[in-house]
């Protein structure tokens, strides 16, 4: 009873020395801030931090980490990367190589086989082989075309079309090219273990370079001795490989947004996709031109899957001899019935 | 007309996340999309500040140049606003933010964000102004009826400033040259290349 009531007396006292001694104190630290520590002296600078971290990240209350992000001006080189850069390099890149050739053409026309035709078909590529080609031609198509309408598409088709069909338009165009991708990818991995083996550099390389395979001398009497397949299409195997690799994980990357990488991440993806999706377009513009218009009897052994001995000769002549070989007599295998003609 | 900007000043905000809560309640935004937000910097360390932070209407805005169907249209008072008829869920304004300010639906695998949500300066979108399917699609639009973003209109300390550019940056140039200093007007450089001398 009696602590109860001295508490009572004591707590009031308390109370009020410790008001009075703040009432003094305060004014004295207010003054002291006010006059001598700036309370931005160790604050975060904005500029300090995007001059040592090229960015500005922090805490977050909510879920998404991706918003912990408070600026990345890398933004901007995105947006310039998008705008100006990517549409040139993919101009130059595709206009460019339908120049040169055009220019090929008008030079050297459609390369002919200069024997002629054998009647006698040897076997180029079995049915796997054309399944793996044309899944991956096929699906490569639809993704080039896809692409492209976001970089070209609101330039060159919205002013045709309208903004609303070019949206719905653009919608299906993502979601092909997001699912057609997976095609792709399996087409370049069965490629791969298809051909990777014929695809090292052998001996014939070199003299192939040299001679740059025959296709500018216009007499089209060069041609240097090849395997199964010659040095550009080596080139080409190796681009298309390389190339579907790297359109490969970057496109996972983006299909999976923010599942492996940061913002940072997301746009080195996008560089990435984007240039080697435009160089290996431009790649395959030259493919298709030679395996068709370009040269007589060239399309035929990814269609049919047979060619003329005559044209294997010409082309492939350490292939020819090395098929040959496996066959007594001379004889070359998978002998096709000669198309009555 | 005037040219709209949102201005934190940091060395006001406690980040107690009432422009966040008033944004999302104004607009109805759904559940995980974040039209504002508070991210603090240096979190427990002295000199630590808050930032709250949405789009910020940029001048030659990134996100607007990288759409690939040019969903997106800027206002007579520099606000940038977007269609979701035309917004096909790419992605790709995200990346371009400096901000982070695009928001989406989803998560996104296999390209199915949705249609992209954001900031509107609480200025609506291409419907008609205050209509039903406008404030179903992009929020109320307050511009319209002479009031400023909700979310500047509510804050606690002043520290987001929301209204036209001038006239933002002269009241904060005047607090900063009052209390003796100020840590700048955050992001100002990357979104309108310029920035708050004091």
């Amino acid at each position: 009873m009696r602590i109860w009531s001295l508490g009572r007396l004591i707590s009031p006292a308390v109370a009020a020395l410790i008001l009075a001694f703040g009432l003094l104190v305060v004014p004295a630290v207010a003054q002291n801030g006010s006059s001598g520590s700036n309370p931005t002296a160790q604050a975060v600078n904005e500029q300090q931090l995007l001059d040592e971290l090229n960015k500005v990240q922090g805490r977050i209350t909510i879920p998404d980490r991706k918003a912990a992000t408070l600026q990345q001006p890398q933004g901007r080189d995105y947006q310039g990367f998008h705008e100006r850069a990517l549409p040139w390099i993919g101009a130059i890149a595709i206009i460019g190589m339908l120049l040169v050739l055009a220019l090929f053409y008008l030079f050297r026309g459609r390369i002919r086989t200069l024997a002629g035709e054998s009647g006698i078909r040897i076997l180029r590529f079995n049915a796997l082989e054309r399944l793996a080609h044309w899944t991956t031609a096929t699906a490569f198509i639809i993704l080039a075309i896809t692409g492209l309408n976001f970089v070209f598409g609101k330039r060159l088709l919205m002013p045709l079309i309208g903004p609303e069909a070019f949206s719905t338009w653009s919608i299906w165009a993502k979601y092909a090219h997001d699912f057609v991708a997976w095609a792709f990818m399996l087409g370049v991995l069965v490629m791969l273990v298809l051909w990777v083996w014929d695809n090292f550099p052998d001996r014939y390389d070199a003299n192939w370079l040299k001679s740059a395979g025959g296709m500018f001398d216009k007499s089209n009497r060069t041609h240097p001795p090849a395997g199964r397949f010659n040095t550009g299409q080596k080139l080409i195997f190796w681009a298309v490989v390389l190339g579907g690799i790297a359109l490969s994980a970057s496109g996972i990357f983006m299909l999976f947004p923010f599942a492996f990488t940061d913002i940072n991440g997301m746009q080195t993806a996008q560089y990435i996709h984007a240039i080697v999706g435009v160089l290996l377009i431009a790649v395959m513009i030259a493919h298709i031109y030679i395996g068709t218009l370009g040269m007589e009897g060239a399309y035929e052994a990814m269609g049919s899957g047979t060619v003329d001995l005559n044209w294997a000769k010409e082309h492939h002549s350490v292939w020819v001899d090395e098929q040959q070989a496996k066959t007594k007599g001379g004889v070359p295998p998978h002998t096709a019935p000669t198309p009555a003609e | 007309m005037a040219r709209m900007k949102f201005l934190c000043d940091a060395d006001r905000c406690i980040e107690c996340n009432a422009c966040v809560t008033a944004c999302k309640n104004a607009h109805d935004v759904p559940w995980g999309i974040n039209r504002r937000r508070v991210v603090t910097i240096n979190d427990g360390k002295p000199g630590e500040r808050s930032v709250s932070m949405a789009c910020m209407h940029c001048t030659d805005a990134p996100c607007a140049a990288v759409c690939p169907v040019d969903c997106f249209y800027t206002t007579a008072d520099a606000v940038v606003l977007h269609s979701k008829d035309l917004c096909i869920g790419c992605g790709y304004c995200f990346y371009a933010c400096p901000f982070g300010a695009p928001q989406y639906p989803r998560v996104g695998n296999f390209g199915t964000r949705g249609k992209m949500d954001k900031c509107t300066f609480c200025a609506g979108g291409p419907e008609a102004d205050s209509t039903e399917i406008e404030y179903a699609k992009y929020g109320a639009n307050r511009l319209n009826e002479g009031k400023l973003p909700l979310c500047a209109e509510m804050c606690s300390t002043k520290s987001l400033l929301a209204g036209d550019g001038e006239i933002i940056a002269s009241i904060y140039r005047e607090r900063v040259t009052q209390r003796g200093y100020g840590s700048g007007a955050w992001g100002w450089q990357t979104a309108y290349r310029e920035t708050v001398e004091v």
